[in-house]
């Protein structure tokens, strides 16, 4: 048996969900806890077939809560842990992650999200946005990576990894049902043939020697006795977060120089929005294209210099506004106009944002 | 003979005097653990986790490492670091809210798997930290924050029975019982073989430990002394109730 699942450079024709085990193995990811929720059981499916032949593990827990906590615990034990969930499975992964908030914990978590609120359906929405780069009793500090193919399901899996580790916020690769189910086309590789450095685990607990002895021992805490004892360490981590914020948060745009609208998606979304404004530029008309990859941190420069060039912004996803009002937040006092068009629960076509667009222009 | 030394090679003499009221329980369920931690000789491999409850108040009582976690939470927790590093030796330490309310799913689960931890939970009745309110272990007509009048057991069923709830689902290979804090050097006992099971990688083991809370009992040194000895036994019966390889005995 090969030691590493990918020894060179491939093209595959995967569902997203594979590719999200494919990727955790080829980032050393070395357990994985979870427990079965539509649509990202493949993820656990996958995994558990590729673990036992490359030295991985994996827990089926109780639920999500347990999936969160032994994800911190996995974490803390100086292992690459991870977990999957969607949905309702999110809403309760939100205790665990604000823990791995308070304690600046390099968890990983794959979200596939699924409609809402409640069971809704198993299908599709970008709907667990709030919940995901806000959630719990906390103050966002996590990183989110919004992706809208397989080949970024690749990337942006390996790259959790990197800077959930570097910079320890815990980190969340939000997928959809969409980009879980579908079959697509990506090139697949070892990170490390590529010169991407794979950050290596550190353990919080169990290091060499006995604790009050040869070393101090690790007492992890979230609980203070006094306001201006969190109000403190929350200075520390605001300060740690704006300094990776520099670093982390990633984008995608074109035509956005002259534009009058400019079409802002994210996720699986951006791909038509992609293709709406690519054909009416053909057409000549003054139209603009911009993704913001990270949803925590945004790519918030950018934004304000875009919300005060174009008339108006064209705000588009399968949520009733989730997004927007992140962007809002950034772009507040900004001179151009929002044109929101939201589909909660429900895929948008290039034609529909097509149409939008040149309705406003 | 050696002079017990009053205080556990691996308590952390930093933070001590301790965090407990007088007369509290749980200082005297971790002096049993420090113990049974010294004469294993496993103060380089434990990891200790606590609750949230006034368990929390030993995230730093012992020189050992140490995770604070959430209420009913530590369970998956130390699940989660000994399964991604099973040469550690980890310990949930809780209290009986945490135990068996919130986080029971979490002790059910863990007792079905038969995960290689130790849970040690400090059973007094309340939900001390947060001003005595009923507990599932509030004895049948004890009078509590939410029970004014007493437990009603028709209104709110009966006290919960940790232990032989847990020895019920375990499977052969776990280590079960239920110590006092009225016997310490029984309890240690328990504790080590606890320890131990998980060290020879046997099975889950969980010991649950009867103490007081005087603050939330409202009782003197004496009341607090007969509750803690004479009543709580009458309904949680002291003893082990899951040995690997014997039949169960019921103890005292
Ligand atoms: C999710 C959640 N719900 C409620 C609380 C509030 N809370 C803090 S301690 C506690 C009770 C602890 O009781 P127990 O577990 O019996 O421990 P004890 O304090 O009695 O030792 C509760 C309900 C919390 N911290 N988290
Ligand atoms: S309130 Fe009760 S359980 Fe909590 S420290 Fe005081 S005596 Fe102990
Ligand atoms: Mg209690």
């Amino acid at each position: 048996m090969s030691e590493k699942l990918i020894t060179e450079e491939k093209r595959v024709f995967m569902t997203g969900n594979e590719v999200v085990a494919w990727a955790a193995v080829a980032a050393g990811a070395e357990i994985m806890y979870g427990y079965p929720i539509t649509p990202q059981n493949e993820i656990m499916h996958y995994w558990t077939r590729l673990a036992p032949k490359y030295n991985r593990k994996f827990l089926q827990t109780e639920d999500e809560l347990s999936a969160g906590f032994t994800t911190v615990g996995g974490v803390m034990a100086g292992r690459k842990a991870f977990t999957a969930t969607a949905g309702p499975g999110n809403t309760l992964m939100q205790e665990p992650m604000s823990m791995a908030e308070a304690m600046r914990l390099p968890t990983v978590a794959i979200i596939q999200q699924r409609g809402g609120p409640s069971t809704a359906t198993v299908i599709y929405s970008q709907q667990e946005v709030t919940m995901t780069t806000f959630g719990g009793n906390g103050e966002g500090l996590r990183i989110v990576y919004s992706t809208a193919n397989h080949q970024e399901l690749f990337d942006y899996t390996i790259k959790a990894f990197n800077v959930a580790w570097k910079y320890r916020f815990p980190t969340f690769v939000l997928g959809d049902g969409y980009q879980a189910k579908m079959r697509e086309s990506l090139t697949v590789y070892d990170p490390e043939q590529r010169g991407i450095e794979l950050v290596k685990p550190e353990p919080y607990v169990g290091k060499p020697g006995t604790p009050g002895v040869d070393r101090e021992p690790g007492h992890y805490r979230n609980t203070y006795n006094v306001e201006e004892e969190l109000y403190e360490v929350l200075q520390d981590y605001f300060k740690d977060y704006a300094k990776m914020a520099k670093e982390v948060a990633e984008y995608q745009a074109f035509d956005t120089e002259d534009a009058d609208v400019i079409v802002l998606s994210h996720g699986v979304v951006s791909r038509g929005a992609k293709e709406a404004v690519e054909q009416l530029r053909k057409e000549g008309k003054k139209v603009g294209y911009f993704r913001p990859i990270t949803l925590r941190p945004l790519p918030e420069d950018q934004l304000k210099e875009l919300a005060n060039k174009a008339k108006k912004l064209l705000i588009v996803e399968s949520a009733q506004g989730q997004f927007a009002k992140l962007i809002k937040d950034v772009i507040y006092g900004s001179s151009a106009e929002v044109v929101p068009f939201f589909k909660p629960g429900v895929g948008i076509t290039t034609e529909e944002i097509a149409a939008k667009a040149n309705e406003i222009l | 003979m050696t002079v017990q030394p009053a205080m556990p090679k691996c308590w952390r003499p930093e933070s001590k005097p301790h965090k407990f009221c007088p007369g509290c329980g749980h200082g005297l369920v971790l002096k049993a653990l420090g113990e049974a931690i010294d004469e294993l000789g496993i103060q380089d491999r434990v990891v200790f986790g606590c609750d949230i409850g006034c368990s929390l108040l030993s995230w730093d009582f012992f020189n050992v490492d140490s995770i604070q976690t959430h209420h009913g939470r530590t369970t998956p927790v130390m699940t989660g670091v000994k399964r991604a590093n099973p040469d550690l030796i980890c310990i949930a330490y809780m209290g009986d809210g945490g135990g068996y309310a919130i986080g029971s799913q979490h002790l059910v689960n863990a007792a079905t798997r038969n995960e290689k931890i130790t849970v040690l939970l400090a059973l007094n009745t309340v939900y001390a930290m947060t001003g005595g309110q009923m507990a599932p272990t509030t004895m049948p007509n004890q009078k509590a924050e939410t029970a004014p009048y007493g437990r009603d057991v028709e209104e709110t069923g009966y006290p919960t029975q940790g232990p032989e709830m847990v020895a019920a689902i375990a499977r052969e290979g776990a280590y079960v019982a239920r110590g006092t804090t009225a016997n310490l050097k029984q309890l240690k006992s328990y504790i080590k073989k606890a320890l131990k099971n998980q060290m020879e990688g046997k099975g889950f083991s969980f010991v649950e430990a009867l103490a007081a809370c005087p603050t939330n009992w409202r009782t003197n040194a004496e009341k607090t002394w007969n509750f803690l000895q004479k009543d709580m036994p009458k309904y949680f019966k002291v003893g082990e109730k899951k040995v690997p390889g014997a039949e169960e005995k019921e103890g005292q």
